[in-house]
């Protein structure tokens, strides 16, 4: 048998239908885990391992594979994937936490009802007002390249949930994902609503809110940085009104 | 769209541009002040009052008074939303932030233009 190592955690807890042995406020647990020794075990393979143990701990998932977004979360103070963020990374006890700022629904899921409404608002879809070419609306590979750092994002929304500006103001302020996503209709030349995109967001709230603490591109697990995104948008919405 | 009904001009970028424009003034002013006093190691009054004697020195003060103005609103404004949340506190807050303002910039001025 491989020689083990316990590896320990402490997990946000919160289950508000929680019975009369657990509290149903919020509380840390902690947890210990056997894993064969020197393993480069994925956070969230450990947690599914926990799960065993205690059926009642709740996250979400899905691709394992940093593809989906859905496992963003708190991990030693620092937004991230479980799925792949290395335990061996990791300082123990490993405290999970779930994604700040965010309502808690159980244990590490949030509500992630505001951020997709900031989504939403930027109209991420591409608008063009001229008739459909026959075939498809085609692109020059330099155009193209435009879009690289911006498509890429899985929507996880480590960094709205790291950003002090969308933390005060969820409601209001579009929050780095939903802006990094505003530019990438903004920079695609095929896209024709570009000036009315920009009046949409030049009222004090939803871009002036970043305050470029960068805490977005620090975060991003797919290396993208909204914080550029942003400075592109506000350097377009210069050439346009100056 | 969001707006702010006591922000300074109700548009992010036009914010945006007045704190960085009155940013550079502030600069300035402040670097060419400490220069003045630099070159004045024993200054006394009336050296003072014949800077403030000069017309352009008045303007270049009041520039700086009104960028003061336009700096403080915007960016008090924005600590407001940020941290005050009941509104009729926030309303209160920044009611008394703008009136402060605009009492600072009419005694400034009363003070600059004061000087014989
Ligand atoms: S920009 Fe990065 S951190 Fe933000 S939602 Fe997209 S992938 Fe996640
Ligand atoms: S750079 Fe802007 S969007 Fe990113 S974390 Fe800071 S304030 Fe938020
Ligand atoms: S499970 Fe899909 S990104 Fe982690």
């Amino acid at each position: 048998m491989a020689e083990m190592e316990t590896i320990k955690f402490s997990i946000y807890r919160y289950q508000p239908e929680a019975g009369s042995d657990k509290p149903n406020r919020p509380y840390m647990e902690d947890f210990q885990l056997e894993v064969p020794k020197g393993s480069d075990m994925m956070l969230l393979t450990a947690l599914i391992q926990l799960k065993e143990q205690d059926e009642t701990i709740s996250f979400r998932r899905a691709c394992r594979e940093g593809v989906c977004g859905s496992d963003g979360m708190n991990i030693n103070g620092k937004n991230g994937l479980a799925c792949i963020t290395h335990i061996s990374e990791l300082k123990q006890p490993i405290v999970i936490r779930p994604l700040p700022g965010f309502p808690v629904v159980r244990d590490l899921i949030v509500d992630m009802d505001q951020f997709y409404q900031q989504y939403e608002k930027v109209e991420p879809y591409l608008k063009n007002h001229q008739p459909p070419p026959g075939t498809e609306r085609l692109q020059s590979p330099e155009d193209r390249a435009k879009l690289d750092g911006l498509y890429e994002c899985i929507l996880c929304a480590c960094c709205s949930s790291s950003c002090p500006s969308f933390w005060w103001n969820p409601d209001k302020f579009i929050g780095p994902a939903g802006l990094l996503q505003a530019y990438r209709f903004i920079a695609d030349t095929r896209d024709t609503a570009k000036a009315e995109r920009l009046r949409n967001l030049d009222d004090p709230y939803s871009v002036f809110r970043c305050r470029g603490i960068m805490n977005c591109t620090s975060v991003c697990p797919k290396g993208l940085n909204p914080t550029k995104a942003i400075g592109e948008i506000r350097k377009e919405m210069l050439k346009e009104e100056l | 769209m969001v707006a702010g009904v006591l922000s300074l001009t109700r548009n992010g970028l036009r914010d945006w541009i007045l704190q960085r424009i009155s940013a550079v003034v502030l600069a300035v002013y402040a670097i060419y002040l400490i220069g003045f006093l630099l070159m004045h190691p024993y200054l006394h009054y009336l050296q003072w009052l014949a800077l403030f004697h000069h017309t352009w020195f008045r303007i270049f003060s009041l520039l700086t008074l009104v960028s003061i103005v336009m700096h403080a609103w915007i960016g008090i404004w924005t600590v407001f939303t940020d941290y005050v949340h009941p509104y009729w506190l926030r309303g209160i807050l920044q009611t008394l932030l703008v009136l402060s303002l605009l009492a600072l910039l009419f005694w400034g001025i009363e003070i600059l233009w004061g000087i014989y």
